[in-house]
């Protein structure tokens, strides 16, 4: 998938250059949050796209969440694709009713005569001790509702190929960011390409155990199956890529070759969306499972602040290692 | 309040305010009224009789704000509405039959009733639904405002809130960015006094709603929201606000609910008194309208007039008898439009 000519450029680079592509292609896209004009974002999200698109695209908004999210549905359903970038996915739960009782319902109440083309895009993740209101995931909140699609990239590549996919989709978008993907430099492919939601993403291939992972758990299940590699055990790690919808297929054709799974998930554990995955495996594929599904979750406490309890809350690669060598033993 | 009430104003006042209007819109205005007024008592009587499942909040005693607004707009113009809402997509030329389908939960319903009475939309009418979220559908509004300005299509987004409404955070920071913005925008702010059942009065300490319309830098008028005309010519200034200079207003509309807050709630007795009702009663936009419109054509209207109350009971009936035959979708259409 990756080849070594692949130029490597930092996720925010990656968000910058899907923007930029879907604004050129589509007048109809314009972006809204606080500081996404002139400054470029807080993250760096919009940087160089003031002078083509000025502030008639890129809409500085008053710390007003709850109306900003509710103008851009507005704004959606009058025919624009907005993209509302609420920055923190903490920010969203201010204007959460909108998301969920206006973008994912409009469709299904005026059956089918109006619909949401939008993206809401927020960072999320624990990440250099940003503290309680700065950390969290809660997606498994948003996959909850019916007609939200929820997307959630481990890598710049994915960053850039699903949010313009995203942008291009008729139905209101989760886009959530990981923290750690932003400043890190990985392969990206030059030009323009689109990632498709609902394909998860085989990140590596092998037979005696089935990692899913989400998010940065992506990038700690790779450096733990390398190293597991060693002692010569091969796993297979798979990205979701999208939670909504979820592509079971992927998921059930790995277990039914390694029959064996780890589900792994920063978000909280309870009711958390690697509770969903192994669900979904025990009604799929129960038959092939040869043990126990087993889950590495996000501690059930917030996201505290110091760097040794931060660490703490999460799973890290060493556990992930530890957990697989468990369940396959 | 510096307002006045409809009956205390002489025709040359009114007159001399640019209310007045010609006969033929004034049997428009009476028209629409009593389409809705007739449409309501017979949507009550089936709430009551259950033949329409869920509930519904009659906009009774409130026509006028409706009629009044909605007769200042042109077809493309955006409205959101409230829970209360009925008054609105009428007013905005949605089909009767098939509102009142939508309250029966039918398939011939504006949205194939999946939503029923909050949750009314009409594409075609650029109706971006009745809400059932207080406040919910003023951003949504704005929203519309904002497109209409980027793509510069000429339109204007109306938004119906209630009092109960203006106590909300997507009121209050819409206002702000609208006037912010620019927006082609006017909200007009229903008062009947109560959200739900909490005076307005014992929860908000400034009574003068206009007032937070100019404390953000918006043009704000408030108006005897039982007067049609009035509120006609009032809307009308701020349409062309919108219109012509794309500058967000707030028109306050003084009014009552003289039913219950829902269908079944008693109309008096816990938070209001008879009293208080019966001298709203006395203030009906409707049979007001009527008086006035007979003291100024003279006895001959009164024949016209008569026959619109007919005409629109007639229509109302015809909607009930089409939303009572009509079919239900199947029940596993109830898997569809979720997703695009």
């Amino acid at each position: 998938m990756f080849t070594d000519n692949d130029r490597q450029i930092t996720g925010i680079q990656a968000i910058q250059e899907a923007l930029a592509e879907e604004m050129r292609r589509d007048p109809n896209v314009v972006v809204f949050g606080e500081g996404i004009g002139e400054r470029g974002g807080c993250f760096g999200q919009t940087k160089g796209l003031w002078n083509e698109c000025g502030p008639e695209r890129l809409i500085d908004t008053p710390i007003s969440e709850l109306a900003f999210t509710g103008m851009g549905i507005g704004a959606s359903m009058a025919g624009l694709r907005p993209v509302i970038d609420l920055m923190y996915i903490e920010f969203m739960m201010d204007a959460a009713g909108q998301v969920v009782h206006q973008a994912a319902k409009v469709r299904y109440m005026s059956g089918g005569q109006f619909h949401c083309p939008l993206v809401l895009v927020a960072a999320i993740g624990r990440y250099n001790n940003a503290g309680p209101h700065h950390s969290g995931c809660y997606y498994p909140m948003f996959m909850h509702v019916p007609g939200l699609i929820v997307v959630v990239p481990s890598s710049a590549r994915d960053l850039k190929g699903l949010l313009k996919s995203s942008i291009r989709s008729d139905d209101p978008v989760l886009f959530l960011e990981h923290k750690s993907l932003f400043s890190k430099k990985m392969a990206v492919p030059e030009g323009e390409f689109l990632t498709p939601l609902g394909q998860a993403n085989v990140c590596r291939v092998g037979t005696d155990a089935s990692i899913v992972a989400i998010g940065q758990m992506v990038e700690y299940s790779l450096a733990a199956a390398t190293s597991l590699a060693k002692n010569g055990i091969e796993v297979e790690v798979i990205d979701p890529r999208t939670l909504v919808p979820l592509d079971e297929e992927t998921v059930v054709r790995s277990v039914q070759k390694t029959r064996r799974l780890l589900v792994i998930d920063e978000a909280h554990e309870t009711c958390n969306a690697a509770a969903e995955i192994a669900t979904r495996v025990i009604e799929k594929a129960f038959d092939y499972l040869d043990a126990p599904i087993v889950r590495l979750s996000g501690a059930k406490v917030h996201v505290p602040y110091a760097p040794p309890m931060e660490q703490f809350v999460a799973p890290s690669p060493e556990r992930i290692e530890q957990t697989v060598k468990e369940l396959v033993a | 309040m510096k307002r006045k009430k409809a009956q205390d104003k002489t025709r040359g006042e009114r007159a001399e305010a640019g209310c007045e209007v010609d006969e033929d819109r004034a049997l428009d205005f009476y028209r629409s009224m009593a389409r809705v007024r007739k449409f309501e008592e017979a949507a009550a009587q089936y709430v009551r009789e259950g033949s329409i499942p869920g509930f519904i909040h009659a906009y009774i005693g409130e026509e006028a704000v409706a009629v009044g607004v909605c007769g200042a707009l042109e077809p493309g113009d955006y409205v959101t509405s409230t829970h209360r809402g009925h008054g609105h997509a009428l007013s905005r030329g949605l089909s009767m039959k098939s509102v009142m389908a939508e309250l029966w939960g039918k398939r011939d319903g504006t949205n194939l009733g999946r939503g029923g009475s909050m949750h009314i939309f009409d594409a075609s009418r650029h109706f971006l639904g009745t809400n059932g979220i207080v406040a919910g559908g003023v951003p949504l509004a704005a929203g519309a405002a904002f497109a209409i300005r980027y793509k510069k299509t000429g339109q204007i987004a109306v938004s119906f809130v209630g009092d109960g409404g203006t106590n909300h955070g997507a009121f209050l920071e819409t206002l702000n960015i609208a006037a912010a913005f620019d927006l082609p925008l006017v909200i007009v702010v229903e008062n009947n006094l109560y959200a739900t059942s909490t005076p307005y009065a014992c929860v908000t300490k400034t009574q003068d709603i206009a007032l937070r319309g100019t404390a953000v830098g918006m043009a704000a008028e408030t108006v005897d929201g039982n007067d049609v005309e009035e509120v006609h010519a009032t809307a009308r200034k701020a349409v062309a606000r919108a219109r012509g200079g794309s500058r967000p207003s707030l028109l306050v509309c003084q009014t009552y609910r003289t039913v219950g807050h829902y269908e079944g709630e008693p109309v008096a007795g816990t938070y209001r008194t008879w009293e208080e009702v019966e001298a709203w009663k006395q203030k009906d936009p409707i049979i007001n309208y009527k008086k006035r419109l007979i003291e100024r054509y003279g006895a001959t209207i009164a024949e016209q007039l008569d026959r619109i109350d007919e005409e629109a009971g007639q229509e109302v009936a015809s909607a009930v008898e089409f939303s009572r035959n009509a079919p239900f979708c199947a029940p596993v259409e109830a898997t569809e439009h979720v997703y695009g």
